[in-house]
């Protein structure tokens, strides 16, 4: 036996506390990367489409509350984005004419504000139960909001909605929001306050619950939560800052009309917000993203852009229902193996094979939209730096080949880049 | 599953390779944009609009242009909705293009007015200019004037002044029914039409006072119902576009056959519709000669002229020329494209249009004035007809410039004064 | 007044019956299958369009067979190819993909027929009056499209409760399982049903597209009044279906012909209406301008207090 030694402490890392660098890295280099994005990208048509982004980010983030935490599916979301959008643009209104002192920066809790006291009253009902009685509901008092804006209309300001001016309000330590730059910045700092502060909801016993809920309802009661409850804290939840969101698009916009609350901003958002991927944090923050550059850029080039859009999202919903984010979060093995050199190869193969078949598609679909819509007397267009006319059968011909070779090689390449991404997601002592 | 990753990474490039597609704008022209709706329920008045703008532009290209350059018009839809037309405004300036084309709706109006004072007061180096061509709310150019709007048709109240002069000599007219679209313009004609009624007829009953949304009632059975049960000897509406069609198919359905007195009721789809049903009683109040009869040579010829290019339309709206026009005038005055010496060589100028009336730019409030015009639909006497219906507007009354205008409430803040 | 009334009944009837055309195959497909399909106004839409472009070749007539069977094979084949996939995916997907279909078609409509309304008219054989009374006069067409609603509601009545096929999706409407297990082949009655439903869909839009308008937003007009129908209803419940819809259809058409205000009903009960500015634009709205909300204000109140409708017998 031996004697016994002085106990000696053996340092070991606590495995459930990783490093600060690691819990807060993240959110300090989003941090940087806003604040450095508009000197980096200088084309003027950069920062109003930031803004939007921004803006798209924080709405689709509240979303997610619902729809990826919660189970919860709502056709009318941006009643609560509408409702809060209108109360900051009064209060701006008021701060302009009555000298109300609300500074700008300030604008967006009045916002939230807005957004989480509809929400606390249409969830005292909405949230009895989950599923499509749930989304019925939503669907009900969105169109019911969209109909009360022509019968409030001092508060929606009818058919005109409401306009406002932010560079009248009183001004925070000589801030003043004239250019669209300013406002950039105030998007980002309050994009990513409300993101951090979703992230942190849903690391407490609030969020977490919700995703119980949405998994097992029944079993949650039995462990003690009431799942109406759960359901109505977060539905609130999401109410506040997509209400967030709306003060930050009466800053951005300074005008705010019934189409604000309407099914299509409602329907913007769950589409965003699935491509992005529900089942991580940032795949509504990707999909916000994605969503509004093709949203906004897209519609400079082709009036088509909705159906493009409408197709991504069916694909997405077909065969990737994981979302882009949840695409990327399936090559993390691959990753963290090194295995990403064996995916080089194929995916690139299929991705220009793809790329065949999509130019095929696009150019097929814009030639049919140019066949029925162009104005009298117009029989070429502008096709992929390409002068087309129409009227021939050379280039319908050269795109239904194109679709064709694309489809073949997709068939091809297609199996191939799968087993190349099984090969390379597996440990590296097993291959 | 994995190959359709790969359709999705490639939908997701789809959408951004679709980028490549696109048309050019030409270089050293002037440009003009025309905000108005492409598409949605006003399609057609916007789309024939575009089809004028640049028919006046063409005139004015083949006419030399001004200051060396020549005019280009482009188009953006707004779909009559403000946030939409908002949208399209800061592509417009993102496009660098300075006079911007407006007229409906009303609603729209107002956005775009707010918007550009705003740009300009915030960006007085990049300045707009703001010409409303068919949005006569009179707010426009009353309460919410500003130097760089300038309005080119007569406005609601200036229109509903000649028309209630109409009906106060019809004797037979003792209940007066009122139908508008719920907005901004649909509330002034209501209460400018009960206001002046009042005055000059107090004896006509107003039976009925009604708003319905704008663009979105497409069967108006249970309206014509109503007005018919309401026992109205005429019916006032400021209708337009879709609106104005299906109100006038749905009163001949339902047999309503009193007379109309309306704003709009003429061309892009509303002659047809109101056809044979509608001879002698359906009149409208406009801006211009409507045509028929004795047309003024300038604006026969302007007419013939735009039905060899486009025989499936009209030229329905005689200001889009005068506006072109007054602008092209203004630019040349000016010696620049500077929107400030532009707007100052605007104001106050007078103008001889198509029509044969000398048309002067009050600067008090950037409101045209001009002689009106009372036209009644029918198929007597017609040489210009609208929608290839073989019906058109045939003129009754024209009221003088003087007699016409109407006082402002505008108090114009001018820069640098 | 009595006019008023007697032709709001007319109209009303007749916008009922053809909410009936489009909830009717809505209420048989959720009770199936459980989906509450979101393309369904989208293939209304179709049917219009579909018959809109027939009617420049051939007239109206043969529009009505062709245009719903094309609809109803297009229904058929985005169950088969579409719906099947996502449906072990679990409910949520489904209604997501139905949402995707409704824009794609959206679109799809937008690109190949143009933006701009199309003038699909009221065949000639059917443009006139059918009746006057006092000083109005009632279209044939309208009639008309009353008798095609009529008639097929007898229809489906009777497949549904005297034919073997009937029986069978009507089994399968409550115990799919057991149906399978009989030897039944059930995705293919799904997928028959699913055709069936969209193909009444688009029927209703080949009889309503010279009514109420054939242009690209037309889904959208009538696709949440169907839900609202449907859930008023009763999922799964043809005669919920049936009681709703003449509802919604009445009710609708009468608040656009009162003109009572809320303030008219306030000073009626006896409560005196304040001059509260804030309060003015509420004791000036009148029933007409309600309109439109009332059939969305029925639909949360029946989710809230009868969550099964009122003659349905699940909630989801």
């Amino acid at each position: 036996m031996s004697t016994p030694t002085a106990a000696r402490t053996i340092s070991v890392a606590d495995p459930a506390r990783p490093s600060l660098l690691r819990q807060y890295g993240g959110w300090v280099a989003a941090a940087v990367a806003l604040a450095l994005l508009p000197h980096v990208l200088r084309a003027p048509a950069a920062v109003p489409v930031m803004n939007q982004m921004g803006i798209a980010v924080v709405f689709a983030l509240s979303y997610n509350m619902l729809l990826g935490q919660g189970g919860m599916l709502s056709f009318g979301h941006a009643v609560y984005f509408g409702v809060g959008g209108f109360l900051a643009a009064h209060a701006l209104n008021l701060a302009a004419q009555q000298g109300l002192w609300l500074p700008v920066p300030l604008v967006p809790i009045v916002g939230g504000l807005g957004g989480l006291l509809f929400a606390a009253i249409v969830g005292s009902f909405s949230t009895n139960r989950a599923g499509t009685v749930f989304a019925m509901i939503s669907l009900g008092i969105a169109e019911m909001m969209a109909a009360s804006s022509l019968i409030f209309d001092r508060f929606f300001g009818g058919e005109e909605g409401i306009t406002t001016n932010r560079a009248k309000a009183v001004s925070l330590g000589g801030l003043s929001f004239t250019t669209d730059r300013d406002v950039y910045y105030l998007i980002a700092f309050w994009a990513l306050i409300s993101a951090a502060a979703m992230y942190a909801f849903s690391l407490t016993p609030a969020g977490r619950m919700a995703n119980a809920v949405r998994d097992n309802p029944e079993r949650t009661e039995f462990v003690g939560y009431s799942q109406r409850w759960v359901r109505y804290v977060s539905f609130c939840a999401s109410g506040l800052f997509a209400g967030v969101a709306g003060g930050l698009f009466a800053v951005n916009y300074e005008i705010l009309t019934a189409e604000n609350m309407g099914l299509n901003a409602s329907g913007s958002v769950l589409l965003m917000t699935y491509i992005g991927g529900i089942g991580t944090f940032a795949g509504p923050v990707l999909g916000a993203i994605v969503f509004t550059f093709l949203q906004s850029m897209l519609s400079d080039y082709t009036s088509v852009w909705l159906l493009y859009l409408g197709l991504v999202f069916l694909a997405a919903v077909l065969f990737v229902p994981v979302g882009l984010a949840g695409v990327l979060a399936m090559h993390g093995p691959a990753w963290r193996n090194r295995g990403f050199g064996r995916l080089v190869g194929p995916y690139l193969v299929a991705a220009v094979v793809t790329l065949v078949a999509l130019v095929g598609v696009i150019g097929c679909l814009e030639m049919v939209y140019f066949f029925v819509s162009a104005p009298a007397g117009q029989v070429t267009k502008r096709l992929f730096w390409l002068t087309v006319n129409v009227y021939t059968a050379t280039p319908w011909t050269a795109f239904l080949a194109l679709i064709v070779l694309g489809g073949l090689g997709m068939r091809w390449a297609g199996p191939r880049a799968a087993a190349a991404f099984a090969d390379a997601s597996l440990p590296r002592a097993a291959r | 599953m994995f190959r359709a990753k790969a359709i999705l990474t490639g939908l997701m490039m789809l959408a951004m390779v679709a980028s490549l597609a696109s048309g050019a704008i030409g270089a050293d022209a002037i440009k003009i944009a025309y905000i108005d709706p492409l598409s949605g329920p006003f399609a057609a008045t916007g789309e024939n609009g575009l089809q004028q703008f640049k028919f006046a532009a063409d005139h004015l290209n083949r006419a030399g242009g001004v200051l060396g350059q020549k005019f280009e018009v482009i188009g953006y839809d707004n779909k009559v909705s403000p946030q939409e037309a908002l949208i399209q405004l800061k592509k417009v300036i993102g496009d660098g293009i300075s006079f911007v084309f407006q007229g409906n709706s009303s609603g729209v109006a107002h956005a775009i007015s707010d918007a550009v004072l705003k740009h300009n007061e915030r960006n007085p180096s990049a300045r707009v200019l703001y010409l409303n061509y068919s949005a006569v709310d009179p707010a426009l150019t009353n309460e919410k004037c500003h130097y760089w709007h300038f309005r080119f048709d007569a406005h609601a109240d200036m229109k509903m002044a000649a028309l209630t002069d109409v009906i106060k000599a019809n004797t037979k007219i003792k209940k007066m029914y009122i139908i508008g679209q719920d907005y901004s313009f649909g509330k002034a004609v209501a209460e400018a039409a009960v206001t002046m009624l009042k005055e000059k007829r107090p004896d006509i009953q107003i039976v009925g006072n009604e708003l319905h949304p704008i663009g979105k009632v497409q069967d108006f059975s249970p309206y014509v119902q109503k007005i018919i049960a309401s026992g109205a000897d005429a019916v006032i509406t400021g209708n337009w576009g879709a609106d104005m069609v299906n109100l006038a198919k749905a009163a001949n359905d339902g047999g309503l056959k009193v007379p109309f007195y309306t704003y709009y009721a003429a061309s892009d789809g509303v002659t047809a519709a109101i056809g044979a049903a509608g001879v002698d009683r359906i009149r409208l109040v406009h801006d211009a000669h409507p045509g028929n009869p004795n047309a003024p040579k300038a604006l026969a010829d302007y007419i013939k002229e735009y039905k060899k290019l486009y025989p499936k339309n009209d030229i329905n709206q005689v200001r889009i020329q005068t506006g072109m026009n007054m602008l092209a005038a203004a630019i040349k005055r000016a010696g620049t494209l500077n929107v400030d010496k532009v707007a100052a060589a605007l104001e106050g100028m007078e103008w001889t249009n198509s029509s044969g009336d000398r048309v002067v730019m009050r600067r008090e409030d950037h409101q045209l004035l001009m002689p009106i015009y009372i036209s009644v639909h029918t198929n007597k006497n017609i040489t210009f007809d609208f929608d290839n219906s073989g019906f058109g507007l045939l003129l009754e009354n024209k009221i003088d410039m003087d007699k016409a205008t109407q006082p402002t409430t505008c108090k114009m803040q001018r820069p640098g004064a | 007044m009595s006019e008023l009334v007697f032709f709001s009944v007319l109209n009303g009837l007749v916008y009922g019956m053809l909410l009936f055309m489009l909830a009717s195959g809505l209420t048989l497909i959720f009770g199936m299958m459980g989906v509450l399909n979101f393309a369904h106004a989208a293939f209304y839409m179709l049917g219009a369009y579909f018959a809109y472009t027939i009617s420049l070749y051939t007239g109206f007539w043969p529009g009505l067979v062709a245009a719903p069977l094309a609809v109803g094979l297009l229904g058929a084949a985005t169950e088969r190819y579409g719906l099947r996939r996502v449906h072990g995916f679990g409910h949520v997907a489904e209604l997501i993909f139905t949402f995707g279909v409704a824009i794609v078609i959206g679109e799809v409509v937008q690109l190949v027929w143009g933006r701009p309304a199309k003038s699909y008219e009221v065949p000639a054989a059917l443009d006139f009056p059918l009746f006057h009374l006092f000083r109005s006069s009632f279209p044939t067409y309208k009639a008309f499209m009353l008798g095609i609603s009529v008639a097929i509601f007898l229809f489906l009545l009777a497949i549904l409760t005297r034919t073997r096929a009937g029986l069978i999706i009507q089994a399968s409407l409550t115990h799919p399982g057991m149906v399978g297990m009989l030897g039944h082949n059930v995705p293919r009655v799904f997928m028959i049903v699913f055709g069936i439903g969209s193909a009444l869909a688009g029927l209703a839009g080949v009889i309503a597209g010279p009514v109420l308008g054939t242009f690209p937003g037309m889904a959208q007009v009538l696709g949440s009044i169907v839900f609202v129908v449907v859930v008023i209803g009763g999922l799964g419940s043809l005669t919920g279906a049936f009681v709703a819809s003449l509802l919604i259809g009445i009710v609708q058409t009468f608040a656009v012909a009162l003109n009572v205000s809320v303030g008219d009903v306030a000073g009626a009960a006896g409560i005196r209406v304040a001059s509260l500015p804030a309060l003015h634009d509420f004791w000036r709205i009148t029933v007409a301008q309600v309109a439109p909300i009332l059939p969305y204000l029925l639909l949360v109140l029946v989710l809230i207090l009868r969550p099964t409708g009122l003659f349905g017998t699940r909630e989801t």
